[in-house]
């Protein structure tokens, strides 16, 4: 039961001060199930990033259900994702039934608009941890640097590319480059 | 039977929207036209009070939506809906996850996709913080000021932390800094 509450409140926490989608909500999730309660490990974590990507669905929820199941099976997978779920929901409601025009408000949009720049430095911070912990090696380094680009690229010029095809280019370098290896080692 | 289609509309939404909000924006924009619930510009500003409040985006959006046609029932149906495809798809996935890591192909697929999910994530990074600052959509570059400002002092704080108590900056308290940063700096230089 306790292990029930702490993963309802561990994610009402994140989903309460995750801003700005999913890649925010990664660092988040990071600090709070990797280092402080120590639920997953980095590398798990890693695969329910991808696995997330990979799945159709808000991420946030994706990861939700994913630390969830691992925990406390599907009680477990609800309690997270119910907890990350009720944070959004309630201000949401109560954004739509009480402010016509919420972000008029002067406050709240000086608040936000520092928050946006806050999230682009989070989601920053935890693709750094990331390669930090990453095995390093020329491919490794090469794939990050070269998707890295890529994005950039996509995001500046608004091209019409999902990151769903440059995973998708990743996992056939990947491919190719373990057949060469096994190749050439056998 | 506005329920049933916000259910079957949202369901639609978590079930074919992949790599995160940006991704499901124009599937969201096409269900709720379909429908004809909401118009262009009362859409836009759901997505504006979706992406500035806490939580997933696409929740978030199908809460507002469901509350705007049919209140709290409404709300609920249109969250349940949006969320249910995701838990569903890693329940099953998780299932048979990890059988799936045990066989070659996929670790050596995966192998290709982690660092590039990393580069994806660190290039999302750095493209939120300079668009900021400068709005990068090719060929137009815009100046911002203030967020120039919080930009600098954020930084400021994040590497003082780091050099002056060799610690990071939780998220919750670089969330809430930043906030105030805003209200400071956005409310002093008009």
């Amino acid at each position: 039961m306790s292990l029930l509450a702490d993963l309802f409140f561990t994610f009402f926490k994140i989903g309460l001060f995750t801003f700005g989608g999913g890649y925010a909500m990664i660092s988040m999730i990071e600090d709070a199930c990797v280092e402080e309660k120590e639920w997953i490990t980095h590398e798990d974590m890693m695969g329910a990033v991808v696995v997330a990507e990979a799945t159709p669905g808000p991420i946030a929820i994706n990861c939700a259900t994913f630390v969830g199941f691992r925990q406390a099976g599907l009680v477990g997978a609800v309690a997270a994702t119910l907890g990350i779920i009720v944070p959004s929901f309630c201000i949401i409601l109560l954004i739509s039934v009480c402010f016509d025009r919420f972000l008029e408000i002067a406050l709240v949009a000086y608040a936000f608009k520092g928050i946006k720049i806050g999230v682009g430095f989070l989601i920053f911070s935890a693709a750094v941890k990331m390669v930090r912990k990453m095995e390093k090696n020329v491919l490794s380094v090469g794939i990050v640097a070269g998707a890295c680009c890529a994005m950039l690229l996509i995001d500046v010029f608004a091209w019409d590319l999902s990151s769903v095809s440059l995973m998708l280019a990743g996992a056939v370098i990947g491919c190719i480059a373990a057949g060469i290896k096994g190749g050439g080692g056998g | 039977m506005i329920l049933l289609d916000l259910f079957l509309g949202f369901l639609r939404v978590g079930c074919f929207s992949f790599g995160g909000a940006y991704g499901a924006i124009p599937l969201i924009r096409d269900v709720v036209m379909s429908y004809g619930w909401l118009d262009e510009e009362t859409l836009i500003y759901f997505i504006a009070v979706s992406e500035s409040t806490p939580g997933p985006i696409m929740v978030n959006l199908a809460t507002y939506v469901g509350s705007s046609q049919a209140g709290l029932a409404g709300a609920v149906v249109a969250t349940l809906a949006v969320v249910l495809p995701a838990f569903v798809i890693i329940l099953l996935v998780m299932a048979v996850f990890k059988k799936l890591l045990r066989y070659r192909g996929v670790q050596a697929a995966l192998s290709g996709v982690k660092p590039c999910v990393i580069g994806i994530i660190l290039a999302t990074g750095i493209y939120m913080i300079v668009d900021n600052v400068a709005a990068v959509a090719f060929p137009v570059l815009e100046y911002d000021r203030q967020a120039g400002l919080v930009t600098a002092f954020l930084l400021a704080v994040v590497l003082g932390a780091r050099k002056g108590f060799g610690k990071e900056i939780s998220p919750v308290w670089l969330i809430v800094i930043s906030a105030v940063l805003g209200v400071i700096v956005y409310s002093l230089f008009p």
